[in-house]
């Protein structure tokens, strides 16, 4: 059960929506296939405007930034659950946004695939791409290592037990909501 | 207190005689659609969760529309297919709109096209119904009055299995449109001004609730057009209280009895705006926002590379009979890219006609494109060999519903969502034009 998650943080503003995280060419890619699942990660947010840079660097799998740090309405659009599922399967492990567009919100609650955090205020300008940041859980803050600034967080509530469950069948089954697989 | 359309049929799909915004309820699904792109993903969710040999709760509410990915010939985009035919048989799904010979679509009898329109097409969009689709336009079909929505592979898999799925109520948002519609505007224009007011998150966890008079004298197709657009402004839902028009509609295509509901006169709403037609104007929304509204005048004169009319949002039967009314007698100076949303459109093309003449061969005349087999298409970009893509740098008018960066195709594409009678206006003049140039 993570307390905290640290690491790099990627950098984006507002209303990047599922087009940006996972551009439709790649929708082919079916997310419970394990392999495919895999090169979804590898796709993740490869459709942002160039002067974001790259996300996840050409041939690797995987990103080097656990954390998005984000403004307005992050995943709105589409309802495509490729969007944290690429997210997910390229490492991420939690969004920090201002605000969610709600199917993104709820599909990451749904597959478990990362944390939707939000923050109280409009964090994203006060951030760079590769700062250091620290999600504390039981706090519910973000602090910013690279400028030593912290910025409180809304409570995950609910939501978190789903997570940290491994998603919306996991949890279920692991309150005896539904019956566990015979 | 009473409740709104959508409190009201959320109320009776749990079971309750009330329910108030922010409660978590279960509501039980009337139907739950799925197409090629997201359809293999639940199926995986679902043989994962509830077994190998589980099965559907209803093989009859269950409804499979490939639509996306289909003219390609992405091998993974074809499996896909072959994914949900095998799904279809397994499970003997009664409505699912196959096609097998991907050289012509016309041989294959029961394809469709574009889900959403398809869906109302084939009599699936009842009144008091409540519709779970695995596609954000699944909005769509709150024009008929009924509540639908939009949700991901994880929680379609639930309502595979179980029928049922757990939500949060949302509050409405209502939005009334009084006087009669000038002759040059569309529903597009309306949607879009509503969007252009509330933004682009304007109404997320909320439903938009769309009357007025000027809504009762809208056909079925352009009151779609608005609820379509109800994601594009972060809703949950769009709805449109049930009337004779929609009756109508929904009986010449289906015998299934629907028990239709409306909202109370005492509803409470989140907020109630009100908008005269007569004073409003074509508007497009300029890259890389729905939100980003113009007038068409403010954005005259800015040249263009092609035109799209396609989609669910703008490629039914009578987005191609207004697009045809302005392009009758006239030519073209850009590529004009028409893709039907379904077989069904495609058809109306060679019957429909306007002073004698059909739809296609007003099109022809004009210089446009050959009409496209029915999909999606470039509306959402799709495999590099989709019919419309955009794979470089151009200015595109397009009657679709989305126009974030890289949405049909190329990053660098600049797309300008407008009517069909802007987009037809914008084809003759090679540059974004009012349509009123036209009347």
């Amino acid at each position: 059960m993570p307390k905290t998650i640290r690491g790099p943080v990627f950098v984006v503003d507002d209303n990047i929506d599922t087009d940006q995280i996972i551009p439709a060419e790649y929708l082919t890619l079916v997310p419970s296939n394990p392999e495919e699942y895999e090169k979804l990660g590898s796709y993740a947010l490869i459709g942002l405007p160039d002067r974001y840079g790259k996300f996840v660097e050409p041939g690797q799998t995987k990103t080097k930034y656990p954390i998005v740090i984000a403004g307005e309405n992050f995943g709105c659009g589409s309802s495509r659950e490729h969007a944290p599922i690429a997210l997910g399967a390229s490492g991420v492990e939690a969004v920090v946004a201002q605000s969610y567009a709600r199917i993104f919100f709820r599909n990451c609650a749904a597959t478990g695939e990362l944390y939707p955090w939000e923050c109280e205020t409009r964090i994203y300008p006060e951030f760079n791409t590769g700062d250091i940041a620290t999600i504390d859980f039981d706090q519910n803050l973000l602090i910013n290592e690279t400028t030593g600034k912290t910025y409180p967080l809304r409570p995950l509530g609910e939501i978190r037990p789903v997570i940290e469950a491994g998603g919306l069948f996991a949890y279920a089954r692991q309150t005896g909501m539904i019956p566990n697989r015979a | 207190m009473g409740m709104t359309l959508t409190e009201k049929i959320l109320a009776r799909a749990s079971g309750r005689s009330h329910v108030v915004p922010g409660e978590n309820i279960w509501v039980n699904a009337d139907l739950l659609m799925t197409h090629d792109v997201c359809g293999p993903g639940t199926i995986g969710v679902f043989k994962r969760e509830f077994g190998a040999d589980a099965k559907v709760w209803d093989p009859e509410k269950v409804v499979l529309i490939p639509d996306h990915y289909i003219f390609t010939s992405d091998a993974r985009a074809n499996r896909n297919l072959d994914i949900l035919r095998e799904f279809a048989k397994e499970q003997g799904i009664k409505y699912f709109y196959d096609i097998t010979d991907l050289t012509n679509f016309k041989a294959n009898p029961d394809y469709k096209g574009v889900c959403h329109i398809a869906l109302a097409q084939e009599g699936h969009t009842r009144p008091g119904e409540v519709l779970f689709g695995t596609d954000s336009h699944t909005c769509n079909a709150g024009a008929f009055g009924e509540f639908a929505t939009g949700i991901g592979n994880t929680d379609a898999a639930f309502v595979m299995g179980t029928g049922k799925l757990l939500l949060k109520v949302p509050a409405t948002m209502r939005f009334t449109f009084v006087g009669e519609m000038p002759p040059y505007l569309l529903a597009k224009d309306l949607i879009l001004q509503v969007i252009g007011d509330i933004g682009v998150a304007g109404a997320t966890y909320r439903a938009l609730e769309i009357d007025g008079e000027t809504i009762t004298a809208m056909t079925m197709e352009e009151r779609m057009t608005l609820c379509n657009m109800a994601i594009e402004a972060g809703g949950k839902n769009g709805i449109i209280p049930p009337d004779e028009t929609t009756f109508a509609y929904v009986r010449e295509r289906t015998d299934k009895p629907f028990d239709p509901l409306y909202p109370d006169k005492d509803a409470s709403y989140y907020c109630h705006k009100i908008y005269d037609v007569s004073k409003l104007e074509p508007l497009v929304a300029k890259p890389h926002s729905p939100d980003n509204r113009a007038t068409v005048r403010e954005v005259e004169g800015t040249p263009i590379d092609r035109v799209y009319i396609g989609s669910c949002t703008g490629g039914k039967t009578e987005d191609f009979i207004h697009a045809a009314q302005l392009l009758k007698g006239q030519k073209v100076k850009v590529p004009t890219y028409l893709v039907p949303a379904t077989q069904k459109v495609y058809d109306d093309l060679f019957t429909q006609k306007i002073d004698g003449m059909t739809l296609a061969e007003i099109f022809t005349a004009a210089g446009c494109i050959e009409p496209a087999a029915p999909s999606c298409a470039a509306c959402l970009g799709g495999p590099k060999d989709t019919f419309g893509r955009m794979n470089q740098a151009e200015v595109c008018v397009s009657t679709t519903n989305r126009n974030f960066p890289g949405r049909m195709g190329s990053k660098e594409a600049q797309i300008y969502l407008a009517s069909p009678f802007t987009a037809a206006a914008s084809a003759i003049t090679g540059k974004i034009t009012d349509p009123r140039e036209f009347f």
